[in-house]
């Protein structure tokens, strides 16, 4: 009887799952982030969603978490529509996001914050013994095995989630959205919260998990979810997918840019760029790379897989624990980013906004930043020199500024990133570091930036270049090197650089295969 | 009502506008100092004299000298809050020194040792890695410290009246210390809008991490502006002790601040990367005004420093409102 009341009230809810999207779609300026997607989570199972840098996996999480509210479409919950307005009403549904970056409160213990904003009180005092109880029965309850009275600031990240998974639990948490968890975990800890999630789906807690790696994702979902370009490519049972169907599933677009053809350096053509065995503890591990004048060098590889620290620390910009750096052959210790400059290295930054304009100075200023000596006399700067070098590069980069005095904070995406250029132009480097050269530029500055790569390649500076667009890597470079965990994984050269080549290595689907056999 | 709604909606009209508000927010302090200026003008026959102007100049010249390069270091992204300090070690160490040797030495040993506190900053600062605010904060309480340990926490007095000329004789009717501080003001000025120097504080404190990405050593930029501020703080200890022939451990108590208020009324951002020297000179200029206004216009003084405090108020809540519709 008993049994048969309860299957019948669990026939009644199950009818509609915990949680539907239908046809959500959001939109950033001009970027389409998330596309009319439908997804269904059903009670008590684990949804993987993945896809590339920028596929929408993220935007969509958010939307269902209430961070982001959607431009259309519907959210279902019990077969109810809801509509989230903050993270909050989200959690009155019984949502809970765990982000990228951990929210926790450093300077409380673990059970503070395990029952921040729903501490047991009476008359505006916390209840300590109480809060203490109820902490201890939730731990209890996972096996987590935390301590109340830790610091959290002085937990490592492994533990720091499994205080915000317990906070998720504290507030009776159905659907936990996790994204990119374990981005910052070594592979015990990557292990244990798999387990974690696993025994979580086992006692009726739905998850969605956003992640970058495909082996994990299928190890512990019942359901993936492939995005690509914003829309909804596939969704299905993980048991039919393998990392090489999910990787052909993430790539298979049309390349939406055109690329001039290479004109690889000759093979004789002198190395200009060389490290030798970079390491800086958790960043990047025994990379040797070498970059031949005139050459364009990809570095491919998902976002923390140690791309943009192998830029800085050639630059000097991070110290380093081992390894050195060799320029046109004769070897350089590089401990800041002045002695870069002077032997000819450029970096691009990534983000221009934070580390390469100076956003409130002018074009002009911008421009001889880096190469002000050429225009200083006697400690003073000649600004008619200056200016009318900033000209002739403002005109050969065609920058649309309304003069050389113009802020550069009133300019354009496109327009920035081409003074950045510029800053480097003054005089050609020897080598130029460029990181993700055209982020968040529009099409037409982005061909003026892919042409400006291989002129000055043509023109024998040695290129190092980093992005997340595979079509640009694949496009521009002459030769391709992959990195993950901060090691280079692999490298491809001519005919061998296609997308599938370099995403299998980058979400090392290849090398899981290879494991496997 | 209906122009401003036609302005809104004509992109043209919206550029002139936040172009009209930066004018505002860039010479707003001009306004202010012009009215003020215009009213004391207006309303007291003992301000529009050249004797007055010269007096302003001699009485806020230690300030003066302070402003201007609290204004360099605050465009730079640091604050130095121990120029007081320094002020006092410096004019004690001046007279001591022109007792023991000769007047003028005396003098030149205040300024050099503001120069040594100075850098003695910057290396603090850059190495402990420690908030410049925080740092200097605790070097001004040592440098206090050490004032009162040089004095044995009595007056020192100069017996050479020699030590007195440089804060006591005058040229064409402007005191020495009113030639000290407009020389600095107009060298440091210079410097910083004109030189590659000059150039690098406003990138690091603009952006430190685009300026050193960029091949700049914030930290040694950081640290030759506190060098300068030591260097401005001897000279007003210098200046200070000449001018009573005396000093005593607890001279400089305070100055800091004043100094600090003065750089941000003429408009220098506390965020650092913009600002000028000329700026600090006016708004000390204006600082001197309300006080010299106060006192011809008969007005109860003990309410000047509530006028002072409120117009620093005003200033930069209207800078942050003008900046944040900007």
């Amino acid at each position: 009887m008993d049994e048969q009341h309860l299957g019948q009230e669990g026939a009644g809810e199950s009818s509609s799952p915990l949680l539907e999207a239908l046809a959500v779609s959001k939109r950033f300026g001009g970027v389409q982030a998330v596309d009319t997607v439908s997804i269904v989570v059903e009670r008590g199972s684990v949804h993987g969603l993945v896809g590339e840098n920028g596929a929408g996996k993220s935007t969509l999480a958010k939307i269902i978490g209430g961070v982001i509210g959607p431009d259309g479409g519907e959210i279902l919950v019990d077969g109810h529509p809801v509509r989230f307005h903050s993270p909050r009403d989200a959690l009155a549904a019984g949502i809970v996001t765990i982000a990228q970056e951990i929210a926790l409160v450093p300077g409380l213990s673990v059970a503070e914050n395990v029952l921040l904003g729903i501490e047991p009180s009476a008359g505006g005092f916390v209840r300590r013994g109480d809060l203490r109880g109820r902490f201890e029965e939730l731990n209890a309850h996972t096996g987590f095995g935390l301590h109340a009275l830790d610091r959290v600031g002085g937990l490592r990240t492994a533990e720091q989630q499994k205080v915000e998974i317990l906070r998720a639990i504290a507030r009776d948490a159905r659907l936990i959205l996790m994204d990119e968890p374990s981005a910052a975990l070594t592979r015990d800890e990557t292990d244990r919260l798999l387990g974690i999630v696993r025994e979580l789906a086992a006692s009726g807690t739905s998850i969605v998990l956003v992640s970058h790696y495909l082996d994990q994702v299928l190890a512990v979902s019942d359901h993936v979810t492939v995005m690509r370009n914003g829309k909804l490519v596939r969704s299905g049972e993980a048991a039919r997918e393998t990392p090489e169907s999910l990787v052909a599933a993430m790539i298979g677009r049309e390349m939406s840019l055109t690329f001039p053809t290479k004109h690889p350096p000759p093979a004789d053509a002198p190395v200009v760029l060389e490290a030798r065995g970079l390491t800086r503890k958790g960043a990047l591990d025994d990379v040797s790379v070498t970059v031949r004048r005139g050459e364009i060098v990809g570095l491919a590889g998902l976002v923390g897989s140690g791309r943009t620290e192998l830029a800085r620390a050639i630059f000097g910009a991070d110290g380093l624990d081992a390894g050195e750096v060799l320029v046109e052959g004769t070897p350089v210790r590089i401990h800041h980013p002045g002695k870069a400059v002077r032997i000819g290295i450029g970096l691009l930054p990534e983000s221009r906004k934070d580390q390469g304009l100076l956003m409130g100075l002018s074009v002009r200023e911008n421009t001889t930043i880096a190469r002000l000596g050429d225009f200083t006399v006697g400690g003073f700067v000649r600004r008619g020199a200056e200016r009318q070098r900033t000209r002739e590069l403002v005109r050969d980069l065609d920058v649309r500024t309304s003069s050389t005095e113009t802020a550069v904070v009133t300019l354009s995406g496109g327009n920035q990133q081409k003074v950045l250029f510029a800053k480097w132009l003054v005089r050609r480097p020897v080598v130029l570091l460029a990181d993700e050269p055209t982020r968040g530029v529009d099409v037409g500055a982005k061909r003026q930036i892919h042409e400006l790569v291989i002129r000055l390649a043509a023109e024998g500076t040695a290129v190092l270049l980093i992005s997340s667009e595979i079509e640009e890597v694949l496009g521009l470079a002459h030769r391709v090197l992959v990195m993950r965990r901060g090691a280079v994984v692999s490298e491809f050269t001519g005919d061998e650089i296609t997308e599938e080549a370099v995403m299998n290595a980058a979400f090392a689907a290849v090398t899981r295969a290879g494991e496997a056999a | 009502m209906t122009t401003q709604h036609a302005e809104a909606s004509n992109p043209l009209a919206t550029l002139t506008e936040s172009l009209r508000r930066l004018q505002i927010r860039e010479y707003g302090i001009v306004l202010i100092s012009v009215s003020l200026f215009l009213t004391l003008t207006f309303t007291s026959d003992r301000f529009f004299q050249k004797q007055n102007f010269f007096n302003i100049l001699d009485q806020w010249s230690a300030i003066g000298l302070l402003a201007c390069a609290a204004t360099i270091c605050i465009i730079s992204g640091v604050f130095d809050l121990s120029v007081g300090g320094i002020v006092s070690v410096a004019a004690v160490v001046a007279c001591k020194v022109a007792n023991s040797t000769t007047p003028w030495v005396g003098i030149l040993a205040g300024v050099g040792t503001g120069l040594g506190l100075g850098i003695s900053n910057g290396v603090v600062v850059h190495f402990t890695r420690v908030n410049s605010f925080i740092g200097t904060l605790a070097t001004g309480i040592v440098f206090a410290g050490l004032a009162i340990i040089v004095t044995g926490g009595n007056i020192v007095t100069v017996t050479d009246p020699q030590f007195g000329v440089l804060g006591q004789n005058d040229w064409l009717g402007l005191k020495f210390t009113g030639w000290v501080f407009l020389g600095f003001a107009l060298i440091s000025g210079i410097v910083l809008a004109r030189s590659r120097f000059g150039r690098y504080v406003y990138a690091v404190g603009g952006n430190a991490e685009s300026a050193r990405l960029s091949g700049i050593r914030v930290g040694l930029i950081r640290g030759s502006c506190f060098a300068v501020s030591g260097l401005a703080a001897g000279a007003a200890g210098a200046l200070l002790a000449s001018r009573t022939t005396s000093a005593q451990a607890d001279l400089g108590r305070g100055m800091e601040l004043t100094a600090i208020s003065a750089a941000i009324l003429g408009g220098t951002s506390i965020f650092g990367g913009e600002g000028a020297v000329w700026r600090a000179v006016l708004g000390v200029l204006l600082l001197a005004m309300i006080g010299n206004g106060f006192n011809l216009l008969g007005i109860d003084t003990t309410y000047q420093a509530i006028v002072q405090g409120a117009l620093i108020l005003v200033a930069v809540a209207a800078d942050q409102l003008l900046r944040r519709r900007a």
